[in-house]
């Protein structure tokens, strides 16, 4: 018995299921006005303490809710209730991110027309949250001065995948001889025209710039999707 | 390492495709992997292994077109290939290349059949 071989083709982009859903929560979040905005870093670098004071600043001016994904606990979700915002816990498991059909299930039970703004912490990762869209408007990479210079160039498809790059604990960058050009080069290496901010949540510098960042691409309704295609680069504000 | 999620998906578009072609047999997944895709090759094929196990398309083999990062310099006025996926600066003016244009691919392409 001889046995034959043939070819047939599928042509299939094997992330279409989630790719497909994230369109699919992009479209909800714009119908219902609510600018979301996603947060990737390493473990580490500060993405509950950015978003734990992001959303008390935000919140006398306007309605912000949070999602945050973590291996295990719920601690992350407590911390950033304490601003008295809707905060919901997403444990993955031993999943290394989030999945579109994550943050579909974690909005179940809240109308998305109740808020102006939708935070999503992904889990602390510089590598796996890259593929997967979310359905986010725009996606920030945090990286910590504490981390090195070179984190763009050991991790650049995160930071390729981002529309905004977000230097934080800037309080401790003397402390470290933190270079700043250095950073500043690698990034833009990795992601060029990337926009560049600089922070520290916890002595303030930098939030008022931040948070009027946040305003003026709300009020953009920035909704074009973030780079898991190919979105444009975006103008760096140097 | 979400290799396994991705190499789980390969195998469901594999299985789906199988059955609709009424349980077809799949010896092999063609997969193109662009190098800024963000996935391990090695850790892709191992966790296809792994996958694939007890599935309608068990003991096929994955073969993987590793597909280059294409970047397009806007000193030069034409695409050029990225030289690793560390770097979009342009290989011959070394400008920072202002947009990625291929190497992102993440397709299955096409599976061998036998009959």
């Amino acid at each position: 018995m001889t046995t034959e071989t043939r070819i047939i083709e599928v042509r299939q982009n094997v992330l279409k299921k989630n790719d497909v859903l994230a369109r699919a929560l992009r479209q909800q979040f714009h119908d219902a006005g609510v600018f979301v905005v996603s947060i990737v870093s390493s473990p580490g670098s500060g993405k509950t303490m950015l978003l734990e004071k992001t959303l008390a600043l935000l919140q006398p001016e306007f309605r912000v809710a949070a999602l945050v994904g973590d291996l295990a606990t719920e601690n992350d979700a407590a911390r950033l209730a304490r601003s008295q915002a809707p905060v919901k816990q997403i444990t993955t498991g031993t999943l290394c991110h989030l999945e579109a059909a994550m943050v579909r299930t974690a909005l179940e039970g809240w109308s998305l027309r109740d808020f102006d703004f939708l935070f999503i912490e992904n889990v602390g990762n510089l590598v796996c949250p890259s593929s997967y869209d979310l359905g986010e408007d725009m996606r920030l990479v945090l990286m910590s001065v504490t981390e090195g210079e070179d984190k763009p160039l050991k991790y650049p498809t995160i930071f390729n995948s981002a529309d905004v790059a977000i230097i934080t604990k800037v309080d401790l960058a003397g402390a470290v001889e933190f270079d700043r050009a250095t950073a500043r080069h690698n990034i833009l290496a990795v992601r060029p025209g990337m926009t560049i901010l600089e922070v520290s949540a916890k002595s303030g510098a930098g939030m008022d710039a931040f948070l009027h960042f946040l305003r003026v691409r709300r009020a953009a309704g920035d909704a074009h999707a973030v780079s898991i295609g190919s979105a444009p680069a975006l103008a760096s504000t140097d | 390492m979400h290799e396994l999620s991705i190499a789980m998906s390969i195998v469901e578009i594999a299985e789906e495709e199988s059955a609709r072609r009424g349980g077809l047999q799949v010896t092999a997944v063609h997969l193109r992997l662009g190098l800024l895709a963000g996935v391990v090759r090695d850790a892709l094929l191992s966790s296809y292994e792994l996958a694939s196990a007890g599935t309608r398309v068990a003991g096929s083999t994955l073969v993987v077109e590793e597909v280059p990062g294409v970047v397009y310099c806007s000193a030069c006025k034409v695409p050029r290939a990225a030289r690793a996926p560390d770097s979009f600066c342009c290989p011959e003016c070394g400008a920072i290349a202002s947009k990625i244009v291929g190497g992102k691919e993440l397709e299955v392409v096409s599976l061998e059949i036998s009959e």
